[in-house]
């Protein structure tokens, strides 16, 4: 974050000279690094733009993080009014608050590139570059079964409740009808480490068998992981998080038992949308449409090539 | 307020019976659903549970009382304590190559955790007092101060102490003495210490003057400013060494840790009995609520039945109930 009000204020002084030339204004509006997955998007965008700017000397870029859906539709706003951007990417902190004020933006001719969660009405943006979310909870679904195959209960903790969330769950059920897996119990961890903990805590005080967890976040993972090593429980047999956390996905690739596999819903898609944006910008490539970013099963094999040491997540 | 300052001694006639055993009997209503919702309610294993998380927001809340009771409010404890632990696991990690002793190196992060709670309770206190500004404006700002700190400490990320140092941490959540966890034997302690302060010392008393009428306490020669001022860096301490509970558990501090802790904290002491404008405080009382809150949490997870979507709106009920079984029937006509 010490580097976005650098930027900030670069871009802010550096803007009356550049403005002569023809420079192009791209606006990013993403929520804070309010948790986990948001720092490490946050993280991503920044580098993303430093390395655009330095390879595109056409495009400005003006970054801005909100903690709300109000304060993201204020900077937005501000972007349009003070900063003349040519292009907006947009990561709705909701989908509903935000569907209006981006439909305004795209009405005065501005290139909108949407990531991650969807408007609530279609053919606004641009460019849509999405994460897919029932098959990030399809693919977590489909290892449960395998690694399961004679079936077994499993405790679920879900994410803040959100439409996200509901599709995830929706996938993972879906994925695993059939198998002889029960999902015994879910609640809301709300991707958090603390209440997942305390979550996981009450499950385990409830279940005397549990043989796996689908935490479904990494933050969670952790929250679950220390509450089963307190109960000193061995009946868990492993547990399943997501998003791919690098410590997570370290210890995936260290072949710890308890973390055998991660499924990816890459907060570096924020770094997708930016590049493609640009690439829209400065040449005649087309880029709009949808780009859907799938979620990957990391096992062992492959774990090496989704850890990003410098990544804050 | 001058009503509930002559609460203790008008204690006849049955409203205010109530107001003494309400907190109490939600207390037991809540443990009887437990049980009978759930066998292993009642096990050692969840009992430890739910009194070793409870002991943040308990540790925090002991404190509190202090502040409300004086008529004040502190908003930032939450935000505090994510800002405490971030700089306990930075200094811990830092001084891990320095320090060889293991036991230096634990007493050296427990000490920078006292050390910014009382700083950090020093400087809402000096605002405050000093400076003449609203606690709850005060407050307000260094919530918004303390949690961004933790932000741009972590980088947006999660700040997580080194694996070795985790293992030597330990204990101190999860060990304990006769089988009570460590942060059940704190919480007691800080608890009783709290009562007996409340009940028996000068400055229990002159808090409960302050917060009931600071005028008239003026006059009677008591030193307003420094009272107000000692509530808030007490406050900061407890922060600091609820943290020091807090950050064994996990081992790791990020913008989520400590969220929604200062309303919980201050839920707990009003349902204990604590008039939220000042002047009558009750520390067991607040102990009483931090287990209200704890209880409804858990047996709302160890039941099923009830979806999840619906959690906050029972515990709103709860709380309310709470208090309404406590309420002052002169107030209400």
């Amino acid at each position: 974050m010490k580097h976005l009000a650098l930027a900030a204020l670069m871009a802010a002084t550096a803007s009356p000279a550049l403005a002569q030339q023809d420079v192009k204004v791209i606006g990013v509006s993403i929520p804070a690094a309010t948790h986990g997955w948001a720092g490490g998007m946050n993280y991503h965008a920044q580098e993303a733009i430093d390395r655009l700017e330095s390879v595109y000397p056409e495009l400005d870029f003006v970054l801005a993080t909100a903690s709300d859906p109000g304060k993201q539709v204020n900077d937005i706003e501000d972007m349009v009014a003070t900063r003349g951007i040519s292009a907006l990417v947009v990561l709705p902190f909701e989908s509903e608050p935000l569907t209006g004020p981006v439909a305004s933006v795209a009405d005065q001719g501005i290139w909108v590139t949407v990531v991650d969660r969807g408007l609530s009405q279609e053919g606004i943006e641009d460019l849509y570059v999405a994460g897919d979310n029932s098959g990030f909870g399809r693919v977590s679904g489909e290892y449960m079964a395998e690694a399961l195959p004679d079936g077994g209960k499993i405790v679920a903790l879900r994410g803040i409740p959100t439409t996200i969330d509901n599709e995830r769950v929706a996938g993972f059920e879906e994925a695993i009808e059939g198998s002889g897996i029960e999902i015994v119990d879910m609640e809301h961890g709300n991707w958090n480490r603390d209440d997942s903990f305390t979550v996981m805590q009450d499950f385990l005080s409830k279940h005397s068998q549990i043989d796996a967890v689908w935490a479904s976040d990494d933050d969670m993972a952790v929250g679950v992981l220390a509450a089963i090593e307190a109960a000193g429980r061995d009946d868990v047999r492993f547990v399943l998080g997501g998003a791919g956390m690098k410590e997570m996905i370290a210890r995936t690739r260290d072949g710890d038992p308890m973390i055998p596999a991660n499924v990816t819903y890459p907060p570096a898609m924020i770094g997708t949308a930016i590049e493609l944006t640009a690439v829209g910008l400065t040449s005649s490539a087309p880029v709009s449409g949808t780009f859907t970013i799938g979620s990957v099963l990391v096992t062992q094999d492959n774990a090496e090539q989704f850890y990003f040491p410098d990544s804050p997540f | 307020m001058s009503v509930a300052a002559d609460g203790k001694r008008a204690g006849t006639g049955l409203h205010l019976d109530l107001k003494v055993l309400g907190p109490i009997l939600a207390l037991l209503a809540l443990v009887l659903t437990g049980a009978a919702l759930n066998d292993n309610f009642l096990s050692y294993a969840n009992v430890t549970n739910v009194l070793s998380r409870s002991a943040f927001i308990g540790i925090i809340a002991v404190g509190m009382t202090f502040v409300i009771t004086a008529g004040g409010l502190d908003l930032s404890v939450g935000s505090m304590a994510a800002f405490i632990a971030a700089l306990m696991i930075l200094v811990m990690n830092a001084l891990m190559q320095n320090v060889g002793s293991e036991v230096a190196l634990v007493l050296l992060g427990m000490g920078a955790a006292l050390g910014v709670g009382l700083l950090a309770g020093t400087l809402n206190g000096f605002l405050i007092t000093t400076m003449r500004i609203e606690a709850f404006i005060v407050t307000l700002g260094t919530m918004g101060i303390f949690r961004s700190l933790v932000t741009w400490l972590a980088d947006g990320g999660t700040l997580s102490l080194d694996f070795t140092l985790r293992t030597v941490l330990r204990p101190i959540y999860y060990g304990g003495v006769l089988g009570v966890s460590w942060p059940i034997v704190v919480f007691a302690v800080v608890a009783l210490a709290g009562e007996v302060a409340m009940r028996r010392s000068a400055f229990g008393r002159h808090c409960a003057a302050i917060g009931s009428n600071d005028q008239v306490a003026r006059y009677s020669a008591v030193n307003v400013g420094g009272v107000r001022m000692a509530t808030y860096v007490l406050l900061g301490l407890l922060v600091g060494v609820a943290t020091i509970m807090y950050v064994p558990r996990l081992g790791s501090a990020s913008s989520s840790t400590g969220v929604l802790w200062e309303l919980e904290a201050i839920a707990a002491v009003i349902i204990g009995g604590t008039m939220l404008k000042g002047g009558f405080g009750r520390v067991w009382g607040t102990v009483v609520g931090v287990l209200i809150l704890s209880l409804i949490d858990n047996i709302l997870n160890l039941t099923d039945g009830v979806s999840p979507y619906l959690n906050g709106a029972i515990q709103g009920v709860i709380i309310i109930l709470a208090v309404i079984l406590q309420r002052d029937r002169k107030a209400g006509t």
